[in-house]
Order: structure tokens, then sequence, then C-alpha cells
């Protein structure tokens, strides 16, 4: 008797398709690297990131200090390693909870009509002031620290993720399973919860990769001007501001740090990409 | 006329999306801690002329007397007066107001005649060296941090080859760093977008007929191919126009030029609320009107549009006509 060839799980397929990505499939690895990194900071960094040492104070990057010390004598590439736990931090915490309350009411809206109107209108205006704009007043409200920026990053990065999961639930919600879970008397939180968003999640997933990319970059910036992470501590947007006086003689104090960043946001925008082509194929370029 | 009838629908939809951001931007100013008499006046300000600023100000009302005098304000274009240098906000939004637009204006097009260039070439050479070249351009575009890139420009255009200078606007040469800096940001993702919407045409029946039919390759890209693909091309450059007139900010601070992102930072500094709140709101009223003539050129670019409007607009006629009959 022929065996029948074992069927693949669609999860299994999504994998199968990502891995044939080989450039995507890097920006997984260097995710999963700079998330090691910032896991073993205290162990990786060669000196303490916050100790200051006025007798190698501005030294070019060597030997002893692969990115050289700032005007203080820190360490810059120690100063970046533990930088990297705030970046992916703020990057993933904001866009996780941006993405738990976006989903939600996205949800909901799709699911009960009544509600639509109003929630996406709210969402509507969100999206009408610009993401900068609505930081620098939710910061300005609250008052410049990491805790408030990254409460106007997810209020900020919120409407999209509704926008996304209300499209996508609109197109789920008439399909014959959800009909037949709803003619065995499932309620309305069984379908939403164990019929709905299951079938809802490959366009929230790579909005979410590209909601880090934006929350990361936009954290960086708002610390750049002053409005995010507040010094000594070694955010990546700060260390290119403290490097900014020194550009013209100390290049590598913000040149390397920003490097780090366009090498985390490149590595989630070729995992975002990769991820979009794998689970849907359809929109493969 | 019914071209006319979309614009009316679209400013409609407007009206309560520019209610909600001035009750947003009124409601965060209302709530930041902090007496506003104090900052005008100083730390060591008497109670009196405390007491006289919050009856001149109206700053004792409840919430809502004064959100319904802000709206009214704004309606009339008074936005309130600066704490910090007494002139009218709106005065102030409009003497920086020029810089911001025309570093925008300047960016984006200089974006838009390199992306698209870049976005054609690349989905007609599609898996070319080429094209894989100028696919990790645009990602890096769209990973940089613009006052990374900024100041990446600045170190070898102004400090290693002294092309250019650094900081200021006093002329043209001034403004050459930052419109390349945001020019090339806005080239990536006008790339990224002008590909992926090309790719999606150019596999299509027409064009192939194009060809059979002996047009050369050339013509068929740009008469058949590109004018298929302008929607999502235009509506990515408005982004990039609504995020640079918000975002300019970053470049303005590195490259010292007077903008208007850079007055609202420092007046967040100086916690001189009214112009944080009128030049928001300038800013995403500006971004509004924006995204509303985006809407208006889909429509241009592409008639679809606005016969898929029109034969909504039949088909809600008639069933109108059928519900009144029944």
């Amino acid at each position: 008797m022929e065996r029948e060839p074992q069927k693949n799980t669609p999860l299994q397929e999504v994998w199968k398709r990502f891995k044939r990505n080989k450039l995507a499939l890097g920006g997984f690895i260097v995710l999963v690297f700079l998330i090691i990194v910032a896991i073993f900071a205290p162990y990786l960094a060669p000196y303490d990131y916050a100790a200051q040492d006025y007798t190698s104070r501005l030294i070019y990057p060597n030997a002893q200090h692969w990115f050289g010390t700032d005007n203080f004598g820190r360490d810059i590439f120690s100063r970046v390693i533990f930088g990297t736990r705030y970046t992916l931090f703020i990057g993933l915490i904001c866009t996780t909870v941006a993405a738990f309350f976006g989903c939600g009411l996205g949800l909901i809206a799709a699911f009960f009509s009544k509600l639509d109107n109003i929630i996406m209108r709210v969402m509507d205006v969100l999206i009408g002031i610009p993401a900068m704009l609505m930081c620098i007043s939710i910061v300005a409200a609250l008052g410049s620290n990491m805790r408030n920026m990254m409460i106007a990053l997810s209020v900020t990065a919120m409407p999209n993720f509704a926008r996304v999961m209300r499209a996508q639930v609109l197109t789920v919600r008439d399909q014959e399973f959800i009909e037949a879970a709803r003619s065995i008397g499932a309620s309305n939180g069984r379908i939403m919860l164990k019929h709905i968003v299951p079938n809802s999640l490959a366009p929230v997933i790579v909005q979410f990769t590209l909601g880090v990319v934006n929350a990361i970059l936009m954290s960086a910036s708002l610390s750049f001007v002053g409005m995010g992470v507040q010094p000594p501590n070694p955010e990546w947007g700060l260390l290119i501001s403290a490097g900014r006086a020194y550009l013209r003689s100390e290049w590598y104090m913000c040149i390397l740090p920003g490097l780090a960043i366009v090498v985390t946001t490149f590595a989630l925008n070729l995992l975002g990409d990769g991820l979009r082509d794998a689970l849907d194929p359809r929109l493969k370029r | 006329m019914v071209l006319f009838k979309y614009i009316l629908k679209r400013i409609f939809f407007m009206i309560p999306i520019l209610f909600g951001v001035v009750v947003i931007i009124f409601t965060l100013m209302y709530v930041t801690p902090g007496d506003p008499a104090l900052a005008i006046l100083g730390e060591n300000a008497t109670p009196e002329a405390i007491e006289a600023i919050h009856i001149k100000l109206g700053l004792d009302d409840p919430y809502l007397v004064r959100l319904t005098k802000y709206f009214l304000g704004v309606f009339k274009g008074d936005f309130g007066i600066s704490y910090r240098t007494g002139r009218p906000v709106f005065e102030e939004i409009m003497a920086r107001y020029p810089n911001t637009l025309i570093l925008t204006f300047s960016s984006v097009a200089l974006g838009v005649l390199i992306g698209v260039t870049a976005g054609i070439i690349s989905a007609v050479r599609q898996y070319s060296l080429l094209d894989k070249l100028l696919t990790s351009f645009s990602l890096f575009g769209v990973s940089a941090p613009s006052f990374w890139l900024a100041m990446v420009l600045v170190l070898f255009f102004s400090v290693k080859l002294k092309w250019l200078p650094a900081t200021g606007s006093y002329g043209l040469k001034y403004w050459v760093l930052p419109v390349f800096t945001l020019g090339l940001q806005a080239s990536a993702s006008i790339m990224r977008m002008t590909r992926s919407s090309m790719l999606e045409v150019i596999r299509q029946d027409y064009i192939r007929t194009s060809k059979a039919k002996g047009q050369s390759n050339f013509m068929t890209i740009m008469r058949h191919g590109f004018k298929n693909a302008q929607v999502p091309i235009l509506t990515i450059i408005g982004i990039r126009i609504t995020n640079f007139l918000a975002g300019a900010v970053l470049v303005e601070t590195v490259f010292s030029i007077p903008g208007l992102g850079a007055f609202i930072i420092s007046s967040v500094n100086f916690k001189d609320y009214p112009v944080v709140q009128g030049g928001v709101l300038w800013i995403a009223l500006n971004c509004i009107v924006i995204t509303l003539i985006v809407d208006i050129l889909y429509c241009f670019v592409d008639p679809r549009i606005k016969s898929a409007f029109s034969k909504k607009q039949k088909q809600s006629t008639v069933s109108s006509v059928r519900q009144g009959g029944s």
C-alpha cells in the first residue's frame, strides 16, 4: 500500500518559504544576534558603560577601545552594546503594546458593526496627527523621559494595527467556518479568539516588524532632540546626539552608534519583507 | 460634476477629523502640569500678577469653555500668544513656515526624481545586479535615521571635502545638504513603491499586447506601465510630504535651519505651550489638506477611481429610490 505524503502544517509551510529567502534569513539571524547581545550585555561589554576615565578622553577607535571613547572617557563600544537593550526593549515593548490594543480595537470594530464607526473615526483622528508631532505633544504634556516616550510611541503606532486588524477581520468574519462555529453555538468571544484572531494574524505579524523599525527610529529621533531617554543612559539616539558637537574632530562618536541603528533596522526590514513574502506568497515581488 | 461631488465628500469627511485633532492637541496641552502664568512671568512673580494673567488668559475657565474659545480662535486664525515672545503664535509660525515648506517640497521633488527613475529601472531589470544594488540602496535609505544620515553627509561634504556649508540657511548652497538628506530618504521609499507597483503592472496582458504590436520597450513601459502604476506612487509621495512637514525637525536641528519643527522643539523646552499647540495643529492641518489633495489627484491619475465613485453614487440613488418605492 502506498503511503500518503505527509502534509506540512501552515506554520511549517511559512517557515519553508521564509528559509528560502536568504536575505530575510540573514535579517532574522542578525536580530537573534542582537537579542543575545542585549541579554548578555554585561558579559560582552569590555568596560563598564558608565565608567568615566578622564585620562582617556576622546580616544580614536583602537584595539583597546573598538569604537573609541567619548568626552568623559567612556568606552563607546560598551555603551553601544548596552544601548542594544534600550533599543530592542523600546522597539519590542512599544510595538507589542500598540499591537495588543490596536488589534483589540480593530477586532471589536470589525466584529461589532455598531462600534465600528466610533472606533475607526477615533483612529482616523489619531492618524491625522503626524506620528512625530503626536509623540512630541504627548511627551511635552507628560514630561521628557523614557516611560512617557514609550507611551507616546505606543499610542501613535496603535491606529495602524487597528486598521490592519479590522481589514483582515472583515474578510475572515464572513467565511463559512465562522458561520459553522456560530451554528454549533460558539460564543462571540470564542469565535473571535479561537477562529478569527488566528486567521487574521498574518498581516499583523508583518505590521509588527515594521512597527518595531518605526519605534526604534522614532525613539532614537526623540532621544536625539532630548525628548526621550535621558543622559547618561546609553540609548543609541542619545549617543549620536552627544557626539554631534564633536563631529568635526571625533566623527566616530556619532557615526558608529548610528551604524548600530542602521544595522538593526536594516535587519528588521529584511525580516519584515521576508515574512510578508512567506506569509502571503501572492505579494512576492 | 462627479469630481466636484467627490471633492465635497472628501472635504466633508475632513471636518470631524479636524475637529478631533483640535480636541486632542488642546487636551494634551490642557493636562500639561505647571502654571502658564509662571512660564510667562517667571518663578518670582507676585500672586497678584499671576492672578491678573489668569484672568487675562481665562486660565481659570472650565475645560469646555477654554476648548470652545480655542476652537473659535483657531477658526479665525488666532492660535493664541507666545509666552516666550509675546507675539501672536500664528505670526511666529508664519515666520518659520516657508523654510519648512522649502525643505519639504525640494526634498520630495528630488526624491521623486531619483526614486521613480530608480524604481522603474529596478522593476524592468528585475533580479539583475543593478536591481540588487538599487534595492539595497533603498533598504538602506529607509533604515537610516535622517539625523544620522545628515551628519554623515556633513562629515563627508563639509568637513572632509569642504564643498558645502554645514549649517545655516543663508543661500542656495546652504540648502543642498538638508535637501539631499531628506531627498535620499524620500527616494528610498518612493523607489520601493515604484518598483513594487511597476512589477505588478508589467506582468499584465496589455503590456505583452503592446510589445507584440511592435511598441518599443521604453514607450510600453512609460505609456502603459508607468501610467497604470501611478496611484501607489502618488500615495507614497503624499505620505512623504506629510512625514517631512512633521519630521523635518531633526534635519532642521542638525543644519540649524529656522524651520517650524525646530521652533516647536525649542518651545517645548521653554514650556511655551501655545506655540507647541499652534505649531502642531498647523502642521496637522497641512497634512490633512495634503491627504485631501492626493485623494483628488487620484481621480486625474486614474479615471477609474472617479468612475467608481460615480457608479457608487448612481447605485445609492437607485437603491434609495427603490427603498422609497417599496
